[in-house]
């Protein structure tokens, strides 16, 4: 055998392993959400029974969604509201007050700016529940605990958005066009309106997307915030409905809850649907986002 | 001449800056505050003695071992992970690796509470599509699974799982900044895939490494929705106190001990705060700073 067929050899076993290893990791990946997607479609018992990745039937998904609906007089309902009002609502402040102070960081003179910028960093860093505890303490003093605010003003605390905002504007806003409008008689409020906010569009996306994601699989938060039950968002009502039923450990206690597995892994879905419609929408766009908040370039 | 401030810069800044004060340094100095004030004698004292008490708790150090044993295993699994598969898909560009690139993104969409629930259905060999491997390795019920001595691992295999693509996306466009050039050279001196990979590329993203092991270890050391939900479901694996974070909540809703409990989220607000720092001093991640 001459080299260069063996050196060929090699390769090709090199391409297998690399093919195989990738795509034994993909089917990992995609397994357990394609069981999750089908259990909802079966009973408690062809879940245990039949093969995991069966289809039951639509009729079945029906009814467990009717089980879930009536399970507490339709909490469910709430807890999506809710799920939605926590995510917009700290969405809408985040990204607004991520924009102004990105803006005026990177453009204005303003006290204390290195000293704000120093502080961002820390905080971009420090994850959101380290705090949550003397979060609760606080707002416990002012009363606010178990209110939609206690959910959303915090969450509304954004130092990622602010840093990422400060870094669009320092790099992609060209000066000359904030001076040409200056001398045009542009006020500074109106600078920022008529030119900085529409070629930010792409970045309010960005913020928009990760705010919203936080926000909606957020739990500690919401968990020790909120102590009734209609308050909670999603994750939250699921964290109850799995450790509160007997549906996945019968040791919880009897119940005569049509509650069961497929019921849960339901829930679940609800909470993970919206986000990976939005990850596959969203994949191009987020790469370029995700680096552009780490990599200097 | 005295320099003068902008009126609307320093007006567009202020909603922001007053979160940060009500939602960030606010209560990380309420928590110092807190930490030194001793609710359990009724007397309100000031001193060390919710240190000592927390330190003293027989439930401090085991959460303490399992956050460590758990970032122990995790950490290096994943940074392992992340570069092997990132490795793998740059070897060669194509719509094979850029649909892989999505699949490997896509457990990321299932966190918290709903990634509990699902892990633990796969690792429930009457439930799971991966019984047979479950079997294979000797585990035939989930009671057997969800002990106490496995916890650490499971709860790394979760994170693993949920957090590699996102990681996995990064270094990737990491490793699309190496210069053509460099890795032009490499194949004209005759490295081949393998060496081309760990000699030239791996040292390339040696920044982004070290950038997601900090990120990731002061995730890591918040653990707490999962250790909760398992004991939850299981009520034999864990504790209400496994993880650090749920010995703190415990301190504060059961014990209604909130001093001590202040003392816990101190302790993880330091350490995260120290591996911020590290990474802003140690890098030049953060010197997009516009002089003016």
């Amino acid at each position: 055998m001459s080299v260069n067929t063996r050196q060929r050899d090699r390769w090709t076993v090199l391409r297998a392993v690399r093919g195989t290893v990738l795509l034994g990791f993909g089917a990992f990946c995609l397994i357990p959400l394609v069981w999750l997607l089908l259990a909802p479609t079966k009973t408690d018992a062809q879940l245990v029974n039949g093969h995991p990745l069966s289809f039951g039937s639509l009729a079945q998904f029906g009814r467990a969604w009717q089980h879930l609906v009536d399970y507490n007089d339709s909490v469910l309902y709430q807890w999506i509201a809710n799920s939605i009002l926590y995510s917009v609502g700290s969405l809408l402040i985040s990204v607004a007050t991520s924009l102004l102070a990105g803006y005026a960081l990177a453009v204005s003179r303003i006290p204390g700016r290195k000293a704000l910028l120093v502080l961002t960093l820390i905080a971009m860093m420090v994850p959101p529940t380290a705090l949550v505890l003397p979060l609760f303490l606080e707002l416990n003093t002012v009363h606010l605990t178990n209110t939609a605010l206690s959910v959303i003003l915090p969450a509304s605390f954004y130092p990622f958005g602010v840093y990422l905002a400060f870094i669009y504007f320092s790099t992609s806003l060209p000066k000359e066009l904030l001076e040409a409008g200056r001398l045009d008689g542009c006020s500074e409020a109106g600078l920022f309106w008529h030119l900085a906010r529409p070629l930010a569009k792409p970045l309010i996306g960005l913020l928009s997307f990760f705010s919203f994601v936080a926000n909606w699989n957020n739990y500690f938060l919401p968990y020790v915030m909120l102590s009734e039950e209609s308050k909670y968002n999603l994750p939250v009502g699921l964290g109850a409905v799995v450790s509160g039923t007997p549906a996945l450990n019968p040791a919880n206690g009897g119940s005569f809850l049509p509650i069961t597995r497929p019921e849960v892994a339901l829930a679940g879905l609800l909470v993970v649907v919206p986000i990976a419609v939005i990850f596959v929408f969203c994949q191009r766009f987020l790469v370029r986002g995700i680096l552009a908040g780490s990599v200097k370039n | 001449m005295r320099r003068r401030f902008d009126r609307t810069g320093t007006l567009f800044v202020l909603p922001y800056v007053v979160l940060l004060f009500v939602f960030g340094l606010g209560p990380a100095a309420y928590s110092i505050y807190q930490s030194f004030v001793d609710d359990r004698t009724g007397t309100g004292d000031v001193g060390l003695s919710n240190y000592q008490f927390v330190l003293g708790d027989f439930r401090f150090w085991p959460a303490v071992s399992h956050v460590a044993i758990y970032l122990g295993i995790w950490l290096p699994v994943m940074v392992v992970g992340v570069l092997v598969f990132a490795l793998l898909l740059h070897e060669r560009a194509s719509r094979f690796s850029g649909a892989m690139r999505l699949l490997f993104f896509l457990p990321g969409a299932v966190t918290g509470s709903a990634s509990i629930l699902l892990w633990y259905c796969m690792l429930e060999p009457s439930l799971s599509p991966f019984a047979p491997a479950l079997k294979a390795m000797g585990l035939e019920s989930g009671n057997e699974i969800f002990q106490n001595t496995h916890l650490t691992v499971i709860f790394a295999l979760i994170a693993f799982t949920t957090g590699v693509g996102q990681w996995i996306v990064i270094m990737y466009g990491a490793l699309q900044n190496i210069s053509a050039d460099v890795l032009e050279a490499a194949a004209l001196d005759g490295a081949g895939a393998i060496r081309t990979a760990l000699q030239i590329k791996l040292p390339q993203i040696s920044k982004y490494v070290l950038y997601m092991v900090i990120l990731c270890l002061a995730n890591g050391l918040q653990l707490f929705v999962e250790p909760q939900l398992i004991y939850g479901i299981t009520h034999t694996a864990g504790s209400p106190w496994w993880s650090l974070n749920q010995f703190g909540y415990a301190l504060a809703f059961q014990n209604g001990d909130f001093g001590s409990a202040a003392v816990i989220s101190l302790l993880l607000l330091v350490l995260s705060t120290g591996a911020a720092l590290v990474l802003i001093l140690r890098t030049d991640f953060f010197q997009t700073e516009v002089d003016r």
